[in-house]
């Protein structure tokens, strides 16, 4: 049977490594093999976030090679171009709809025009859905669910059972916020169909 | 049989519960810190952070000479500050069972160096156990643990950052206790004076060669026969990375490299015609399979920096892989201060002039790059005092008038610096020293540390405060400021650098992981001249759209110091 490779990313403290925790343990439930990878420490603060995640009956290597990422699972959208070397030419990019500018940028060391950020994406990348879990999440009331809002929109794409992702957000998440999750996985979930 | 997806840190801490581990210490440090937090979960094990990797393997090899099983932890560089205790506790031996994790950080995701820690077996005379995910890394705990006891000598578990960071699905057991044996007087054997340890270095140089005959026998160092022509030699993370590459090779799968299982690799290797060594850094095994007289193809083709990952073996198979790439020129993203982090209103007031600054390690090394350029040097733990002591003493000699300033963090000050400080104090150098006091050990995750009051279980204790040891150890000027006012502490701080006479400055405000958000700020576009100098600041939270500042709310914490260095008074 094949493996399945998802690579997410964002920037730190917007969720990455808790969206690859929670789908790594409900690919476990559902009796796979699961490998997933991520850096800690310093790498993370503020910067460029990436998580490995991989699943099937059997995995070695816990890193994705190159090009051989079916789902590109973005929660900003220069994160996204940023890791687009490793999608499959067929794979798909499920992105946030906003980008945050680097601090380089936001302090006039470099310049970059975003505007180039969605042309590059449709133009190279047969697959792509945008999802502004962002807004989503403000309107819950939380922007910090936004990464759970884009977990319930992948899992359209997975076969796995609705009750194993509930399972796995209760052991997770700490009770006073497991509610507003919950509703963040089952809005993102729905966005698909509208 | 109950099962749980675990990074390979987890893996060690569960290992270490089934072993009947008594006794547990460390000092954070990336890859290693969630070994320490996830034992803190099991009762039944003491544990500790020790103030520095030395004292932890010292507390952990006392525990060990009491018959209980005993484990330290560390990062690769920790293991050089551990080092001396080390050399020694491969002579004394253990008594229960005694274990020393290194995780090491290939690729340098957050550390100063790349070393191989592989090598301090061979150096130090001590087994060294590979494990190559989350499974491997529990069961050898339990292994070590064994082997220390049989052999009466400690063991090293040799991690690196995808190991100790990877999670894998890994079968769970009970824990075993093992008892506790109690101390028992052996004076030759625990005390190294010349004559007893004449004795025991012979008794280690015997254990190293049954060590090897075990190695040999080792069940873990396995072979997987699949080709009569290609046999691939690999070890911890990298034969993971080599079984996705090399799918129809044989492979002999190293965990115990030292004593290195030579008998097994000569039979073995003598049926091969080509045979290719993979493994991360240096050429640990490449070197012993060469020493057996084989030809090997490893770091000839593979590089001996950065990690390793399935991509860069594909040069075995075929030269100049480089495909076009996708991704544009990007902005890089790196890391950086967070949005009010206290340690940005110090070196608001440091930035870019023409002072000499040492620095030293945690999340404020960060004060090097863009926009503050406050930060020269960035050695080891400790090293920001006794650099800026050395500079001092030619830089008088030699009339260079430049402040010396030295910049070290609460957590590491404890770990290193206090003997910096006291020759700094002792041979009389002229040195500003900020103590940069977040109230944590900030990079690692918000640890606790002898200035915080609490221990790794949560307990109070008694707090120690930087400035109490600075004024103990007869410093004159001390200091103790708040860096959000950014203001008041220029008055303070431009004297200091006048005057540049020696003095210590405590910035303390904590980490802002441990407070409450206080509501964000906002700019008045109609008072804000778009001057820029809140940009300065280097605030992530702050930007410069349509010549006005303008402050994200989803990132503001509201610290204020952008209020602090507008002179204008547009932000409330």
């Amino acid at each position: 049977m094949r493996i399945t490779n998802i690579l997410i990313c964002g920037i730190g403290g917007q969720g990455v490594l808790l969206f690859s925790d929670i789908l790594g343990e409900v690919a476990m439930e559902s009796g796979f093999l699961v490998k997933k990878s991520e850096v800690k420490g310093m790498a993370q603060r503020g910067g460029s976030v990436i998580s490995h995640l991989r699943f099937g009956k059997e995995v070695y290597s816990p890193l994705i090679p190159l090009k051989e990422a079916h789902f590109l699972v973005s929660m900003e959208k220069v994160e996204a171009l940023r890791y687009l070397d490793y999608l499959k030419d067929d794979g798909i990019l499920i992105t946030d709809d906003f980008y945050v500018p680097p601090l380089p940028v936001l302090i006039g060391e470099t310049e970059f025009d975003f505007s180039i950020i969605d042309k590059n994406l449709k133009e190279k990348v047969k697959n792509l859905y945008y999802v502004p879990c962002q807004e989503m999440a403000k309107e819950l009331g939380d922007v910090r669910v936004s990464n759970i809002i884009l977990l319930g929109f992948l899992s359209n794409f997975l076969d796995f059972k609705l009750e194993d992702y509930f399972k796995v957000l209760e052991r997770n998440i700490k009770k006073q916020y497991l509610e507003i999750n919950k509703k963040a996985f089952l809005k993102g979930r729905e966005f698909f169909s509208q | 049989m109950a099962k749980a997806l675990l990074s390979g840190n987890e893996a060690v801490a569960r290992g270490a519960y089934e072993a009947g581990c008594q006794v547990a210490c460390a000092y954070p440090g990336t890859p290693s810190t969630e070994i320490l937090e996830e034992i803190s979960k099991y009762k039944e094990i003491y544990c500790e952070w020790s103030v520095n990797e030395k004292v932890a393997l010292e507390v952990a090899l006392g525990a060990s000479l009491t018959g209980a099983r005993s484990l330290c932890a560390m990062k690769h560089v920790g293991l050089n500050v551990a080092s001396d205790p080390l050399f020694s506790s491969a002579y004394i031996g253990v008594n229960g069972g005694f274990i020393i994790v290194t995780c090491d950080d290939p690729g340098m995701h957050s550390s100063q160096n790349e070393q191989d820690n592989r090598f301090y077996g061979l150096f130090a005379k001590i087994p060294v156990l590979c494990p190559s995910d989350s499974q491997e890394a529990k069961d050898l705990v339990i292994k070590a643990f064994e082997i220390s006891e049989e052999f009466d000598i400690p063991v090293i578990l040799r991690m690196t950052t995808r190991v100790s960071h990877c999670k894998s699905v890994v079968s769970l057991g009970e824990r075993k206790e093992k008892g506790i044996k109690g101390y028992k007087k052996d004076v030759s054997k625990t005390n190294l004076l010349p004559q007893f340890a004449k004795r025991r270095h012979v008794l280690l140089e015997e254990k190293i060669e049954r060590l090897k005959e075990y190695s040999n026998n080792f069940v873990y160092n396995r072979f997987e026969k699949r080709s009569d022509d290609l046999l691939v030699i690999a070890d911890g993370v990298a034969y993971q990375y080599a079984k996705e590459v090399f799918k129809d090779a044989s492979f002999l799968k190293l965990t115990m490299v030292y004593p290195f299982p030579d008998k097994l690799v000569t039979n073995i290797c003598q049926n091969y015609k080509e045979i290719i060594v993979v493994e991360e850094v240096d050429p640990f095994i490449e070197l012993m399979v060469k020493s057996l007289g084989f030809k090997v193809k490893g770091k000839d083709y593979l590089p001996k920096f950065d990690e390793l990952n399935p991509d860069k073996l594909k040069v075995f198979i075929k030269r100049d892989t480089k495909e076009e790439a996708k991704t544009d020129n990007l902005p890089r993203r790196p890391p950086a201060l967070c949005p009010g982090c206290p340690h940005i209103g110090t070196f608001y007031l440091l930035q870019k002039k023409d002072y000499i600054i040492t620095g030293d390690i945690g999340c404020y090394t960060l004060g090097a790059l863009a926009p503050h350029y406050a930060m020269d040097t960035c050695v080891c733990m400790g090293a920001s005092i006794t650099l800026a002591c050395g500079i001092e003493k030619v830089n008088k000699r030699i009339n260079d008038g430049r402040p010396i300033i030295a910049i070290i963090g609460d957590s590491t000050f404890f770990h290193m610096g206090l003997p910096g400080l006291l020759n700094m104090v002792y041979n009389k150098c002229d040195i500003i020293l900020f103590i940069l006091d977040n109230e944590t050990t900030g990079m690692t995750g918000h640890q606790d540390h002898p200035g915080t009051g609490k221990t790794l279980t949560g307990e109070e204790t008694k707090r120690i405060l930087p400035e109490d040891i600075a004024r103990a150890c007869g410093v004159e000027q001390v200091y103790v400021l708040n860096p959000y006012k950014i203001k008041e502490n220029k008055k303070i701080i431009d004297k200091l650098l006048k005057e540049k006479k020696q003095a210590v400055v405590v910035m303390r405000e904590p980490c802002i992981f441990l407070k409450k958000r206080e509501k964000p700020k906002e700019v008045d576009i109609e008072l804000c001249t778009g001057c820029k100098l809140c940009i300065r600041l280097g605030c992530p939270a702050i930007s410069y759209e349509d010549s006005k500042a303008k402050i994200n709310k989803i990132f503001c914490v509201g610290c204020g110091m952008c209020i602090e260095v507008c002179p204008k008074g547009a932000i409330k």
